[in-house]
């Protein structure tokens, strides 16, 4: 603003012309990024950028999928312990349970080194598989 | 001398393989995240076989047929505990850890609660309980050598460690990744060989020397056999004994036929005993001495309820905090791979299992003397020749000692590369050639103390380290990942109190041991204890401090749990010790699929 030289009012000072250009790389990414619209991904990257920067509904969106992921984990992992933990406890107050006998093995051996192997991974498969339901969900949400 | 053959050669045969597994590994390593997490480019069944072969120590090769042969069905909860341990680690751990871009526990501590106090506190329980985990294991080594194959005891520590040290000088996490995912199948082959034909040899043969497990009655031994204690042991006699007797008994050396009546004798180490067939076999002290307690689980009362709960709280909370199997989950590329790599352990290891359960049970058959010596690690080492005393028990022996040597070298590389990972980025400045230092420092300090220390009881030893991490790091990761209220102050305090009392307990233990076995049972495992408390004084320390809550713990978590097509995962070693253009990659990556970011 009066800081050029008189005669020469358009020519920017160097500093000056700095600004611009980084103002205008800076407007070619972002058109570069609008250009990717064509699929609906502008509204993707607004949502993103709406959890990035935290606004409330990003902070909704977040806490709603931690809290989804905890309640799966918390309810599969305690489940796992409280029938893990009842185990000893039946063999202590219910020693019956120690006579039966299958196929010549006593009941708490089979219960004890076979069964809970393939349990463990059953559990393990299920929770992959939410897990990542509840993923794709969020993506879909996000990126709709 | 040729069994020793066999056997020598078994172990020389895994050695070769292992260096040149490392050399194949290594050939492409140069940089820092090339050491530390394998450049985050392992496969999730490659990373879930690493795993399982680094988790599989000795402490589950040669111990838990150890256990199942002494303590009976009780010893089961240790596979349970071990097994359910990557539950845990998958339900609640295993994808966000990932996601934080973190490359060690001490780095993640930091990323998420922004205090390099704190960083220091996490790097000395790393190094805790990595050296805790690596002494054991470095002592069992020279005392398996020493049984297979007569070679002094101090050398088989130094050549393991020589090898390991050796391969991770070559490509740290590079290197071993490939060798520990061999190892997991070589080990499986190595117990399975064996299980399957020594259980068809055990049920083919009824005359063989076995007696029926169910009998009622005492463990009687069933013929004349000759055995030497290699230590100081206590002894349980069930009922009045006749035998011959050369050493130390009671304090006071005896040489000839004595009679023991029931109750508890002390030998010294180095006592010979002869027992003729039909005498019921002494056990250890604290052993179930009849077949009825040994097959029954839960015979001790709410004490034994209470030791076994503890075991499960620290087996099923501990796998979580173990920083060498920690660090492995860092080397997936994202989080969903992270979670694939846990659920696959569960299968491996569900795997593995089953045959040292097996060797144990038919171990009691054969194998009673070890429960007089107390030295039931040797079962599935010594099974092969005491059932096959012929060229093929000769082979499965040198099988199993081979699988025995995978697994100390195995466990071991996974250590020794997490120690120096968190030694030269927390204590030096984190180049490739301060990790090459600290991977020479580390296995030189491993080896130094496996040598000065007193040989404790290697099961006891793990135990600890696992009641270490489940009272100090998984609370530190459980309420990182889930709750927004953590402050550094509260995770110091809680790893103060957690790790404090497990190890005050652990001390009191030894020192009890020494003087009388005052301690009541709760001092030996302490975790049922020690976990809540942990986790309450973290809870409480952070909520009175809850201005100290980092400002951005919001974008924090956001990074945590954020799936990963989103693009959320920022790589914290490659910002840190990546060249330039990995450096701009990252950021342009970070851009690309994620938001945009101002400088800042």
């Amino acid at each position: 603003m009066g800081s050029g030289p008189p005669g020469q009012p358009d020519q920017p000072q160097p500093g000056e012309r700095d600004a611009w250009l980084a103002v205008s790389g800076r407007k070619q990414r972002r058109r570069r990024v609008v250009l990717a619209d064509s699929k609906g991904r502008g509204r993707a990257m607004r949502t993103i950028i709406e959890l990035e920067e935290q606004t409330s509904v990003g902070e909704k969106l977040v806490r709603d999928l931690i809290n989804t992921q905890l309640r799966t984990a918390f309810l599969l992992g305690a489940g796992t312990l409280l029938v893990l933990c009842a185990m000893p406890a039946l063999f202590l107050w219910v020693p019956a349970v120690s006579e039966v006998q299958l196929a010549g093995v006593r009941l708490p051996w089979i219960m004890l080194a076979l069964l809970p192997f393939p349990a463990f991974y059953g559990i393990g498969y299920w929770f992959r598989r939410t897990a990542e339901r509840h993923e794709r969900d969020f993506v879909n949400m996000v990126d709709r | 001398m040729t069994k020793d053959l066999w056997s020598l050669t078994g172990v020389v045969v895994v050695a070769v393989v292992t260096f040149l597994l490392g050399f194949v590994g290594s050939r492409r390593a140069n940089t820092t995240p090339d050491f530390l997490v394998a450049r985050r480019a392992v496969p999730s069944t490659r990373n879930a076989a690493a795993i399982s072969g680094e988790y599989l120590s000795a402490a589950s090769f040669l111990g838990v047929a150890g256990l199942v042969l002494k303590d009976g069905i009780d010893a089961l909860w240790y596979p349970i505990g071990f097994t359910a341990g990557y539950l845990a680690l998958m339900l609640f751990v295993a994808a966000p850890l990932r996601r934080s871009g973190a490359y060690t526990l001490p780095d993640f501590a930091e990323a998420r609660l922004g205090s390099a106090g704190l960083r220091h506190v996490c790097t000395f329980f790393v190094v805790c309980i990595g050296v805790l985990y690596l002494v054991p294991q470095l002592q069992s080594a020279g005392l398996t050598l020493n049984t297979i194959t007569g070679l002094p005891a101090w050398l088989g520590g130094a050549v393991v460690t020589a090898i390991v040290v050796i391969n991770v000088l070559g490509g740290g996490m590079r290197a071993i990744t490939l060798v520990q995912a061999f190892q997991y199948w070589g080990k499986l082959f190595a117990i399975a060989a064996p299980t399957f034909i020594l259980f068809t040899v055990f049920l083919a043969g009824p005359n063989t020397g076995a007696q029926r497990i169910d009998d009622g009655g005492l463990l009687r031994f069933t013929k004349d056999i000759t055995f030497t204690t290699s230590e100081p042991v206590r002894v349980q006699v069930p009922e009045g004994m006749n035998l011959e007797v050369d050493g130390v008994v009671n304090g006071t050396a005896v040489d000839g036929m004595v009679l023991w009546n029931k109750g508890l004798y002390t030998l010294g180490a180095e006592t010979t005993l002869s027992v003729r067939a039909g005498t019921a076999v002494p056990v250890v002290d604290g052993a179930p001495n009849t077949n009825e307690s040994w097959l029954k689980p839960q015979q001790n009362g709410l004490s034994g309820l209470f030791e076994t709960y503890s075991l499960i709280f620290a087996t099923f909370l501990g796998t979580m905090g173990l920083p060498h199997v920690l660090v492995r989950f860092y080397t997936n590329p994202d989080g969903t791979a992270a979670r694939r790599t846990a659920l696959h352990v569960l299968y491996l290891l569900g795997l593995f299992y089953i045959f040292p359960t097996v060797l144990g049970v038919v171990s009691r058959q054969f194998l009673p003397q070890l429960l007089v010596t107390g030295k039931t690690d040797a079962a599935v080492l010594m099974l092969p020749n005491t059932m096959m005393p012929n060229l093929g028990g000769q082979i499965l022996g040198a099988i199993v000692a081979a699988g025995a040597f995978a697994a100390f070298l195995s466990t071991s590389s996974g250590l020794v590369v997490s120690v120096a990972g968190v030694v030269s980025t927390d204590i030096l400045p984190g180049k490739v050639r301060d990790f090459r230092w600290a991977t020479v420092l580390t296995g030189a300090v491993a080896i130094g103390l496996a040598l000065v220390l007193p040989r404790g009881d290697a099961s006891l030893t793990v135990a600890m380290s696992f009641a270490l991490a489940a009272s100090t790091f998984c609370p530190m990761l459980v309420l990182g990942i889930w709750w927004r209220g953590l402050t550094w102050v509260g995770a110091v305090c809680g790893l103060v109190a957690g790790g404090g009392l497990v190890i005050l307990s652990q001390i009191t233990t030894v020192i009890s041991s020494y003087t009388g076995h005052w301690a009541p049972s709760v001092a030996s495992q302490p975790a049922l204890v020690t976990v809540p408390v942990a986790f309450i004084t973290m809870i409480v320390v952070s909520k009175g401090t809850s201005r100290r809550r980092p400002d951005d713990v919001s974008q924090i978590l956001l990074r945590l749990h954020a799936p990963d097509p989103l693009g959320f995962i920022r790589d914290r070693d490659v910002a840190r010790f990546g060249s330039v253009e990995e450096r701009a990659r990252l950021d342009a990556k970070h851009r690309g699929a994620g938001p945009y970011r101002p400088l800042a």
